[in-house]
């Protein structure tokens, strides 16, 4: 095969810059963003079920747990925002799952784009969905009564805190998605796993209030510690503590499981 | 000859399964070449290894002269992939999973979107472009895999099982979108489980059995080899069935076979049935059955696994069937 048979016009180019990779990344992103307009049941499920915790949570646990539903709130708001935030971390494993088993994902992959852009691309869409959920639920919460305690900068800087810790949990995601067989499996994984391991911090309810030997485990869970530290930030009390923690945290996750994630989805195309 | 698709020795391995056991191939430009083979005979893992999307354990492969490793981000410059594992997202109308293919290959939105509808409109899909692809008939969603590996207005066009599934119609269709192509002088590697359709579309033709190509030569050179059509003769009476085979031999020109009450011969020429009548008529024997079949994919297999087994290497028979 000589150079003769290619129109000069279409010698193909042997690298990507990653100007063009970071492109093919915004595209992707838009195709993800665009499929909510086709099943707005995608966006219901983002908003509704946290609004309907919120205000469960709120008028029938609170006056039992804080004596008034107005303190629960104030208490339980940045806490809930941590578990709808895992729980949307599971929307990147189980959309690149679907790619993968009906095949989107090769046809991707034949095209001549930055390897990474695929991931790269659905891991932006969904922070942008993960946006949307801590903005309405600081929306609803404000509706409620939630006051925010350290104006407009905590508010950016639990954005900007919980954005990037659902961005290293969201390689645990990924890691499911590649190994599970099918899309609802990712869900169930998130059941089984996030359910217990938010229900068992302090989001819902105080840690003193828990028995002993559990207590031990609700100190440690890396949900108590990103609650925590929207607490700080959203309505007052100890920052820099928890707010390190929690960076220790997502690091950590991110450390351990972005390469393995990426080993797995190697292993699997 | 220039070659848009070269390969040697390619090996792939999985667990324990050995999916291509050392398999070449070399497509002239401008020609399609099929790739025939039952489910699980490797013809998708030479798909995925020549499309840049698996690696091959040992061997290597060129498509428009470029590595498919080595210099894989040229190679898929080059390509267009369809098959039932490249596939469009449902959740997209038509209109937008092109466009978001162009934009990927770096058109403008304006572009994009103008081949798109081009597109759209070459086949025939215009009326459901903002119909989520979640809605489409088979065919439509055939059509429309194949549009979408045609944004990139590729040089070599890979077609992964094309028609599995689809209606005879929307198979003619599809059948000329490829002969469309192959003349405005696209590669074609074709995979299909059909002998029919590797002999309606492809000059030449690969077939591959547990991961090797175990014979190849042009459509005419296969259907030679594996007798293109079956010819059966059931007699009334079974006392006929000595005269019937012996006419079945004279007639065929090759040994037939019995089977029960039933005598079939391999033929290579439709012109036999009518000669076979007309013996079988001045014989005076009266038939309960006379039948003139394609040969299938089995036969073909049944065949050439005849041959292997006489230790003779397939390829080479080729060159000593009867004509």
């Amino acid at each position: 095969m000589t150079s003769a048979t290619l129109s000069p016009a279409l010698a193909p180019a042997r690298r990507l810059g990653v100007a063009a990779g970071l492109r093919h990344t915004f595209t992707l992103a838009w195709r993800s963003l665009v499929q909510i307009k086709h099943n707005p049941m995608e966006l219901l499920d983002l908003s509704i079920q946290p609004v309907m915790f919120v205000l469960l949570f709120t008028y029938v646990f609170g006056p039992a747990i804080a004596g008034s539903s107005g303190e629960y709130l104030t208490f339980m708001l940045p806490g809930i925002m941590v578990q709808n935030a895992l729980f949307a971390t599971m929307t990147t494993g189980f959309g690149l799952n679907n790619d993968l088993t009906k095949g989107v994902f090769d046809r991707l992959r034949a095209l001549p784009i930055a390897r990474w852009a695929p991931l790269a691309g659905r891991i932006l869409a969904d922070t942008v969905k993960q946006a949307w959920s801590i903005a309405l639920l600081l929306g609803v919460g404000s509706i409620l009564g939630f006051r925010v305690g350290n104006g407009v900068l905590g508010v950016v800087g639990a954005f900007a805190l919980l954005l990037a810790f659902t961005l290293a949990a969201s390689w645990i995601s990924v890691l499911v998605g590649v190994l599970v067989s099918e899309p609802d499996k990712v869900q169930i994984f998130g059941f089984m796993v996030i359910f217990p391991l938010t229900f068992t911090s302090n989001i819902f309810v105080p840690t003193d209030r828990m028995p002993g030997w559990l207590q031990n485990w609700v100190e440690v869970n890396p949900v108590t510690v990103v609650a925590d530290a929207l607490r700080g930030l959203l309505v007052g009390g100890p920052v820099a503590g928890p707010v390190l923690q929690t960076l220790l945290w997502g690091a950590g996750i991110a450390v351990i499981f972005a390469p393995l994630a990426v080993r797995g989805l190697r292993r699997r195309v | 000859m220039d070659h848009a698709i070269r390969a040697e020795g390619l090996v792939r391995r999985f667990g324990a399964t050995t999916a291509l056991a050392g398999v070449d191939l070399a497509v002239p430009t401008g020609t399609v070449f099929g790739l025939l083979g039952p489910n699980g005979a490797g013809k998708t893992t030479a798909v995925r290894v020549l499309a840049t999307l698996l690696r091959a354990d040992e061997g290597h492969a060129t498509v428009g002269g470029f590595d498919v490793v080595r210099d894989a981000h040229r190679v898929r410059q080059l390509i267009g992939l369809t098959g039932q594992y490249a596939s469009v997202d449902e959740t997209l109308t038509g209109a937008e999973n092109l466009l978001l293919i162009g934009r990927l290959l770096g058109l403008s939105r304006a572009d994009a979107k103008q081949r798109g509808r081009q597109l759209l409109d070459d086949f025939g899909l215009s009326d459901a472009a903002d119909r989520a692809v979640k809605t489409f008939s088979g065919g439509m969603r055939r059509r429309l895999d194949l549009a979408a590996s045609l944004v990139g207005r590729p040089q070599v066009l890979f077609l992964d099982e094309p028609t599995t599934g689809l209606d005879p119609r929307s198979r003619n269709d599809l059948w000329d979108v490829v002969r469309t192509l192959v003349a405005d002088g696209v590669t074609v590697l074709l995979t299909t489980q059909y002998l029919e359709e590797a002999d309606q579309l492809a000059g030449e033709i690969a077939v591959v059995d547990h991961g090797r190509v175990i014979a190849q030569g042009t459509p005419e050179e296969l259907k030679a080899k594996t007798g293109g059509q079956t010819l059966t003769v059931r007699p009334a009476d079974v006392a006929d069935l000595g005269t019937v085979v012996a006419i079945a031999a004279e007639v065929a020109g090759v040994t037939p076979e019995v089977a029960q009450t039933a005598v079939t011969v391999a033929v290579n020429d439709a012109r036999v049935l009518p000669v076979m009548v007309s013996r079988l008529d001045a014989a005076e024997i009266p038939v309960a059955e006379l039948a003139l079949r394609g040969a299938s994919l089995d036969e073909v297999f049944l065949s050439l696994t005849g041959h292997r087994a006489e230790d003779a290497p397939a390829d080479t028979d080729l060159e000593r069937t009867p004509a």
